[in-house]
């Protein structure tokens, strides 16, 4: 009788995603148009995707953009979240204000960021231009596009980290931080030899989820650039995207998805690992 | 922490903070003060306030991105989600809450799996087939694409919720003879619903801001959301940076004023299950 419960979730998700992945393992070894019959081409398409200059630049901005999201928003949501736990009043207020970036559509934050900072007619970058610097968009830029877009992913994302982070340090008990600081441990100390070892699994946790976001990174590269200019802010999702949509090149597409997969699925294992040992008991 | 800090780390630990809230809020403040003026008024200084607020921004908004369209698909297509969501979900996660059988542990990791695909992985096969069976530009089968993808960690948060419900009320109603539907039903829903509720607002948040599959598999006018309407309308009148400002807080407000009044629930939701100890 239970397992009656569990059918409508599985229906759909095995129809949804798991038929669908698996059509795209097959479809990777196919050159498809998306309306044609697909002709079976072996490992061409890999063939194609070791020799293509762009998805070399993709993958190389992938790994740029991990190691960004792996810096920033987890140094930055560990000082906010730890300076949080030291102060008594305003806390959840000000964990709100870092909150809210997170709520709004990822259409409406570029558009935003586009419009009102980097814009060089009508944004806070014309008024510092007013002001005698030279700054030019930095969307329009092939060096710098791909941090251009990264500010922006950051500014909405980092406050999800400190928030997290702040709801692990709380855990943490009463005692075994005052008694650090009764032995005169300064913030450093505080922070090198108790909260942080105290909170290690969610900073594991948050990275491999890092890893694997960084991997999937999609929305707002192809709002604001659409990995341009020139290819400059190009990822392994907006290529895939474009090859089986604007190239109708899907065997090529469903090819670059499964290397974007097979990152995804590394930090996965170890994600599913972290998440059943207290899982199912 | 419980000690008394000195005055000045006080005061340096606040301003600190008060810099990281000022960067969160500086973009949105710009919005909000944008959105009431003409565009010479805001290239000549998007800092300064309206001389006169330009409330008719709103209304181009309104009109140029077709909201009440779009709204309406928009709501449609959250009401949907999430109640596909909710009847499913709770019904897995109470099994996996409570029924122990060797095999939901593979469920588990397999559900676990799925939020962790990229949707490129699903996405092309997926979109074809669609188009094959003329799904394309149907809100209803968007909404299980959306169930797919948003039912895992539904059911991570709801099982978290059915753990907390005692035992012996499962075993009392058992005894008078309750089927497992009424035990499921008539039990367990009324005891979790802060859970459903927290759900309910994380996959309406979740659907409405949603853009790669909405832009995808939406895109016929009738059937846009807004977000992919207002997308499209920030595509072609790129200049206009009032008009799209206040087109901005349109589909920006429902979703902070429901924010603010129910944050608790929000944060609980989307970093639920991310604290590990």
């Amino acid at each position: 009788m239970h397992r009656l419960f569990v059918i409508p979730t599985l229906l759909i998700n095995v129809s949804i995603i798991l038929i669908p992945a698996l059509l795209t393992v097959v479809l990777a070894f196919y050159r498809w148009d998306g309306i044609s019959d697909p002709t079976f081409i072996g490992f061409a398409n890999f063939e194609k995707l070791w020799g293509d200059r762009i998805f070399w630049k993709a993958l190389k901005n992938n790994f740029i953009w991990t190691a960004m999201f792996l810096i920033f928003p987890i140094a930055t949501g560990l000082l906010a979240a730890s300076l949080l736990l030291i102060i008594r009043r305003g806390r959840t207020l000000l964990q709100v204000i870092y909150f809210l970036p997170m709520i709004i559509a990822t259409v409406i934050t570029a558009r935003i960021w586009q419009g009102m900072i980097y814009n060089p007619q009508n944004g806070i970058l014309a008024m510092l231009n007013q002001y005698g610097f030279e700054l030019r968009d930095p969307l329009s830029q092939t060096s710098t596009a791909l941090f251009g877009v990264a500010v922006v992913d950051l500014w909405h994302w980092w406050g999800f980290m400190a928030v997290i982070f702040f709801a692990a340090m709380r855990q943490v008990s009463q005692e075994q931080i005052e008694s650090a600081r009764i032995e005169g441990a300064n913030y450093f100390q505080l922070m090198r030899w108790v909260l942080i070892p105290a909170i290690k699994p969610t900073i594991a946790l948050m990275m491999i989820m890092t890893v694997i976001w960084s991997f999937l990174v999609f929305d707002f590269i192809y709002i604001m650039t659409q990995g341009g200019p020139a290819f400059s802010s190009e990822v392994l999702s907006t290529m895939a995207y474009r090859k089986a949509f604007y190239e109708l090149d899907v065997g090529y597409a469903a090819t670059s998805a499964l290397v974007i997969s097979l990152f995804g699925l590394t930090a996965a294992f170890f994600y599913i690992r972290i998440q059943n040992k207290e899982g199912v008991e | 922490m419980n000690l008394v800090e000195s005055r000045t780390t006080t005061t340096i630990i606040y301003v600190i903070l008060g810099v990281a809230a000022f960067t969160a809020l500086f973009p949105i403040a710009l919005m909000v003060l944008n959105s009431l003026k003409t565009t010479p008024e805001i290239a000549a200084s998007p800092l300064a306030l309206p001389l006169v607020p330009h409330w008719d921004n709103y209304a181009h908004a309104w009109q140029g991105a077709k909201f009440s369209q779009t709204f309406i698909n928009s709501a449609v297509l959250m009401l949907t989600t999430i109640f596909l969501v909710l009847s499913t979900g709770s019904l897995t996660a109470y099994v996996l809450a409570r029924k122990k059988i060797k095999t939901w542990k593979l469920v588990t990791a397999y559900l676990l799996a799925t939020t962790t695909a990229p949707i490129q992985l699903f996405l092309f096969p997926l979109y074809f087939g669609f188009a094959k069976l003329g799904l394309i530009n149907n809100v209803f089968a968007v909404s299980v694409v959306y169930c797919a993808l948003f039912s895992p960690f539904s059911i991570m948060l709801l099982r978290t919720y059915f753990l907390a419900v005692p035992k012996e009320l499962e075993e009392a109603a058992l005894v008078d003879g309750a089927t497992p539907w009424q035990v499921f039903s008539k039990v367990y829903l009324p005891m979790v619903w802060p859970g459903l509720l927290t759900v309910a607002l994380i996959v309406g948040l979740y659907t409405w801001n949603e853009f790669l599959i909405a832009t995808t598999f939406l895109q016929a006018s009738e059937s846009r959301t807004a977000v992919v309407s207002y997308f499209l309308l920030s595509g072609q009148y790129s200049t206009d940076w009032g008009d799209l400002m206040a087109g901005a807080m349109l589909v920006t407000a429902p979703i902070v004023i429901l924010f603010i009044f129910l944050q608790r629930h929000f944060i609980e939701g989307m970093t639920g299950g991310s604290v590990k100890g």
